[in-house]
């Protein structure tokens, strides 16, 4: 169970002496090993709060997070973090931003290998003839290319993607997909992506939790992806249930929205939704 | 006679080896009254096409031709409306449209001048921020300043380029719907660029995949006939909509996916990766 993640009545209240409101609330989800869940919902709701909680980068009010059997505390390269913008360190190319990390949790692998795991993860990306380009020389899909390689060349147990590709246009973001749906081919990681796309959550997802409006965000809804894997997005497209389930998502976010302007008293009679078990 | 006519339009920058070939024999015909997206790559040469058809540059071969005349340079006839908003930031959004109104309505009386800069400040939705400068408002207030602008030039053709690309997805979706009913009422002729193929579908007649550059030119039109006003959510019911959206898309998948493997220098090199444990760094 390497890559078994549980999050177990997550709670977070940001300054708790002063506020008692919690942005996240009881809020619980079972992840199996390879298992990819998208977290959707609107801006403020709290799904990056889970995400930073998750990635260590972000303190536990109440509950916890189990990765891979053992409680999480503080960051660690076992989970690779993937936000919107790549943070690439400018100075270095491609290949030494992806090297960076590798030399930490390889150690004791030789230097060939090293380089062996850079220039495969790299190539795979795309970046094959670009990996001596510096930050600045490359675009903004590539440079997210980069961060990709960068959080898969960790060998990690778990991916967690913040909104990776909310900066990009709309058909460079498509393509980044596909190049990430490619790489969880090879490599089924277990993976947490937190996105405003439905398309993107569709084409990559498992499963799809829909969270509930913040403040006391929880979880709405879960979708099960009925896509076969290995996918293409155009196969993914054409299957009967893709649109139905666009629709559910919609249709669910269209409803937060009204949601979000009914006076908080209503809004707390919403009552608590919890994950179906799907084991 | 077209409204707008490209023939064989190509377009090159740089000399020499460093030569690029942007554009080549595009063709491009739209008729008067007609709202028409072009959906490209990044990089395609999208502001390029554009730019032509602004009169802004010259083609290098082929023509560029409005109601059978050649474009020679820019006029208050094509109103554009630019990603980045480009306003004057000392003037305020009353100021910023009055140089529209000014440009085609040089001798009004101050009355009438103040009624129709209104007039479009209203249509966009700003009257209260009518003596706000751009700096003083959000990305999509400037947006809609810059809209009001090109408006008040009351164009018989307005330009769109990538207009919505720089807001957050709430906004771009209002203005979208705003741009949209205001296209409506007149129906003068639009020619939105975009890399957004939903956007294409709620607002236009057709839609025409620009294909990845160098050498870009454009794909086959995909009519749009959906009624409107067409909503995000409900048309996601519609059959119609399911099989044109991934008509769309596909095609732009399958036409990027052809230009990777034609353009790619080398083959992959398949690395292989070692067979390496990564240590746990909470033991050191």
């Amino acid at each position: 169970m390497a890559g078994h993640v549980e999050l177990f009545n997550l709670t977070k209240i940001y300054d708790p002496a002063r506020n008692k409101v919690a942005v996240v609330r009881e809020f619980n989800l079972d992840m199996h090993e390879g298992e990819f869940v998208s977290l959707i919902g609107h801006s403020g709701c709290g799904k990056s709060t889970v995400l930073t909680m998750v990635a260590g980068l972000n303190d536990v009010t109440e509950g916890a997070i189990v990765v891979a059997k053992r409680e999480i505390a503080g960051p660690g390269p076992d989970r690779g973090v993937v936000f919107q913008s790549p943070s690439l360190l400018p100075w270095m190319t491609a290949f030494d931003n992806v090297m960076l990390g590798v030399q930490r949790v390889f150690p004791h692998a030789t230097k060939a290998e090293r380089v062996e795991v850079v220039s495969y993860y790299l190539d795979i990306v795309g970046l094959g003839s670009s990996m001596q380009k510096k930050p600045k020389e490359l675009s903004e899909g590539m440079q997210q290319r980069v961060g990709i390689a960068r959080a898969f060349a960790l060998a990690p147990k778990m991916l967690l993607l913040d909104e990776p590709f909310g900066k990009l246009d709309s058909l460079t973001r498509m393509e980044l997909q596909d190049v990430l749906l490619g790489l969880l081919q090879q490599n089924r990681v277990t993976t947490m992506m937190v996105t405003h796309d439905v398309d993107e959550a569709l084409l990559l997802s498992d499963r799809i939790v829909m969270m509930t409006n913040g403040p006391e965000a929880r979880v709405g809804e879960t979708l099960v992806m009925p896509f076969e894997r290995p996918r293409v997005r155009v196969d993914v497209l054409a299957h009967k249930s893709y649109y139905e389930l666009r629709g559910c998502m919609l249709g669910f976010l269209a409803d937060q929205d009204k949601r979000h302007h009914v006076p908080e008293k209503e809004a707390e009679a919403v009552g608590p939704a919890t994950v179906p078990d799907l084991a | 006679m077209a409204f707008l006519e490209l023939r064989k339009v190509s377009k090159a920058y740089g000399t020499g080896p460093e030569r690029t070939e942007v554009l080549k024999d595009l063709d491009l015909s739209i008729e008067e009254g007609e709202f028409v997206a072009i959906v490209g790559f990044s990089g395609s040469g999208k502001t390029t096409l554009m730019s032509l058809i602004a009169g802004l540059i010259k083609p290098d071969k082929g023509e560029v031709l409005m109601r059978g005349k050649p474009v020679t340079g820019a006029g208050p006839d094509r109103g554009i409306v630019f990603q980045s908003y480009s306003l004057l930031p000392w003037l305020t959004v009353r100021e910023n449209v009055g140089l529209g109104v000014d440009t085609v309505h040089g001798k009004l009386s101050s009355d009438e001048r103040e009624k129709k800069i209104r007039f479009y400040v209203e249509m966009v939705n700003l009257s209260p921020a009518i003596d706000k400068r751009p700096s003083e408002l959000s990305g999509g207030m400037r947006q809609r300043v810059s809209v009001a602008r090109a408006l008040a030039l009351n164009p018989e053709f307005l330009l769109l380029d990538e207009p919505f690309a720089a807001l957050d997805a709430l906004t771009r979706g209002t203005l979208q719907v705003e741009v949209e009913r205001i296209w409506r009422r007149d129906r003068k002729t639009v020619l939105l660029i975009t890399n957004d193929v939903d956007e294409g579908m709620l607002m236009a007649d057709r839609i025409i995949p620009l294909t990845p550059g160098p050498g870009a030119t454009l794909g086959p039109s995909f009519p749009v006939h959906l009624d409107r006003p067409r909503d995000h959510t409900e048309l996601n019911h519609d059959p119609e909509f399911r099989q044109l959206r991934n008509s769309v898309l596909t095609y732009l998948t399958e036409i990027r996916a052809q230009h990777r493997a034609a353009s790619r220098a080398t083959a992959p090199r398949n690395y292989k990766l070692p067979n390496l444990k990564p240590i746990d760094l909470r033991y050191l």
